[in-house]
């Protein structure tokens, strides 16, 4: 059952109720919060300012605001200048160009020199939906989680993206966001707890056999298909995963000891995204029958988004499948 | 400036080139040419033109410099170390274990050392960050950053060239040590940069050419530079790489490799009599 204590949505399981936004909304909005809190809070933004939400900022703080063009390796050059003088840089741009054009500047300007800036990763993930696999970033969790220094988030829904973004917003660290461009329940509330490096349970049997850790949108999904699992007898538990760096090793052990599998659940490349560092941490201290939900070492395609999550198995009914496969 | 002035600018010049010799030999490695050609214009920067107090690195009203060739960082520690930041004898730490003096200079390794660098091409868009910054401030210090000429072929060095003049950033002047070589060889046969005064003025630049030995025309092509107020600047340093001792000058082999002890010897000799200069100067 729902984890009360985490004070979610109270028709959580009823879809059609919920608020539909993307995370890139909650980011946006987060981040014009962060600039009313704080003065030295800038926004930085590669020809994307719509796409990214930044222009929210932009039309409260239009002084704050920093173009860079189609440039995303200066836009990590001149967001770490900033840091480094003292402001509080958030440099936005598609995921698969921030980090994914700029993976050197982003090593050694800000993770290497230890500045705080705040890389915005928009449109992550295959929900990106038309414009294809060139626009849908499936490695950036790896690419990031491998530096020294860096927090890499990803927010589950719009409210924990705004959450996030006001916590990077003060965690004086270098930080990557990750973001999805399409709409998705909003499930958590503004009471909803969130902090760095603290995972949930959202969803919690009292007998669990499989424990899905997650983390983006494959959180919800993962919540509707234990409840139906529990119909038939299934019992399933699950985490809300949204820091992968840091790892809370004690609390991802702790919840693998209390299941028979771990199934990890994620918008990624299966290889060296949350799964894998998940894998990493239970290795060494709770060796645990694990299987991986993911991107199966492909690129994506054009399609809705809606097609493009059932297809590759990010929806209820895809991970309801893979744990009927993983029990049979 | 007197000409008392420029002779004992050019006399702590001398004293960076052979703080780079003794430190190298020690080190074993790292990139002689480079620093050897830059030291003119960081006697000027550290002991003439920049703002900055070497017992307080984080001083909010310094001048910035930035490094975007980091490989030439010998130059820049010699440099700190003659002005006070650090103890002269800890220049023979460079390279090694422990040591603060990293290969490529790192942030929180040396106080004052700015930003971490050495992949090329980054430095000027981070000077531009600072800039950027310090005129939302309302604030005055300017922004230096040098930069190779071989680095000139990277695209990021151009994105933050292309931001910085469309920006207008009249606080902060780019330096390109031009001294026409690079890993493989001469910059023109590796990859043609030529029209460079053309390149840098069609992005928005102030652009002024100078000998880079010439700490005269160094110091007052900086003053242009800041007087300056609707763009930024970029001073075109023409260099000798390894000036000032005959055997590097103009050899591209030398732009990554230390001397060995027997040349240090030979080389020192040769920094320490100016060539015979200062006998001359004394017998006039």
């Amino acid at each position: 059952m729902i984890n009360t204590e985490l004070k979610l949505h109270t028709d959580v399981f009823n879809t059609d109720e919920l608020d539909m936004a993307a995370t890139r909304d909650g980011f946006g909005r987060g981040l014009v919060e962060a600039g009313e809190a704080d003065e030295r809070v800038m926004a930085l933004c590669a020809d994307l300012s719509e796409s990214t939400r930044a222009h929210w900022f932009k039309e409260k703080f239009p002084e704050r605001y920093v173009e860079l063009g189609v440039a995303e390796q200066n836009l990590m050059a001149v967001a770490s200048g900033l840091a480094n003088y003292g402001k509080i840089p958030f440099a936005m741009s598609y995921a698969a160009f921030s980090p994914g054009r700029n993976w050197e500047q982003i090593r050694s300007t800000v993770a290497l020199n230890d500045v705080p800036v705040k890389i915005v990763g928009a449109h992550a993930g295959v929900s990106v939906g038309p414009d294809g696999a060139t626009h849908q970033a499936l490695e950036d969790i790896a690419t990031m989680r491998v530096l020294p220094n860096i927090i890499v988030i990803v927010p589950t829904d719009s409210e924990e993206a705004r959450k996030a973004t006001l916590a990077i917003a003060v965690n004086n660290k270098p930080s990557y966001i990750r973001l999805a461009r399409a709409k998705t329940p909003v499930f958590t509330t503004t009471e909803t707890s969130f902090a760095i490096g603290i995972p949930t349970i959202v969803y919690k049997s009292e007998n669990p056999t499989i424990g899905i850790i997650a983390c983006g949108s494959l959180v919800y999904q993962s919540i509707l298909a234990a409840e139906e699992l529990k119909k038939e007898g299934i019992q399933v538990s699950v985490m809300n995963l949204s820091t992968i760096k840091p790892m809370n090793e004690k609390k991802v052990t702790e919840f693998a000891q209390s299941v028979d599998h771990i199934v990890t659940a994620e918008e990624h490349q299966i290889h060296a995204g949350m799964g894998s560092a998940v894998a990493e941490v239970l290795v060494k201290h709770a060796p645990t029958k694990m299987s991986f939900i993911g991107m199966q070492d492909r690129y994506g395609e054009s399609g809705s988004p809606d097609e493009l999550l059932e297809y590759f198995g990010f929806t209820k009914s895809g991970i309801i499948k893979h744990i009927k496969d993983q029990l049979s | 400036m007197t000409d008392e002035r420029i002779t004992e600018l050019q006399l702590r010049a001398n004293d960076i080139r052979v703080s780079i010799i003794d430190m190298l030999e020690d080190a074993g490695s790292g990139h002689t040419a480079g620093p050897l050609g830059m030291s003119d214009m960081f006697a000027a920067l550290y002991f003439e033109i920049m703002n900055h107090d070497p017992k307080n690195p984080d001083w909010d009203e310094r001048d910035w410099l930035f490094l975007s060739n980091g490989h030439t960082v010998p130059v820049r520690y010699a440099a700190m170390a003659h002005a006070g930041y650090f103890p002269v004898e800890e220049l023979l730490t460079l390279r090694k274990f422990g040591s603060r003096l990293q290969g490529h200079p790192e942030r929180h390794a040396l106080p004052g050392i700015e930003h971490t660098s050495g992949p090329l091409g980054t430095g000027l868009g981070q000077a531009a960050g600072v800039a950027t910054g310090l005129r939302l401030d309302g604030k005055k210090n300017h922004v230096f950053c040098m930069t190779g000429d071989g680095e000139l072929n990277c695209g990021n060095i151009w994105e933050s060239a292309m931001f910085a003049g469309h920006n207008g950033l009249s606080n902060l002047t780019a330096i390109v040590d031009r001294n026409n070589i690079q890993i493989n060889g001469m910059t023109e046969n590796v990859m043609k940069l030529e029209d460079l005064v053309g390149k840098w003025t069609s992005f928005g630049w102030h652009v002024i050419e100078i000998d880079g030995h010439n700490i005269q025309e160094f110091v007052d092509a900086v003053n242009q530079a800041k007087a300056i107020q609707n763009k930024p600047t970029c001073i075109i340093a023409h260099t000798i790489p390894g000036k000032g001792i005959k055997e590097i000058e103009n050899e591209f082999q030398w732009h990554g490799k230390p001397p060995t002890t027997e040349q240090e010897q030979r080389f020192l000799k040769e920094l320490r009599t100016l060539r015979g200069k200062i006998e001359a100067t004394h017998s006039q």
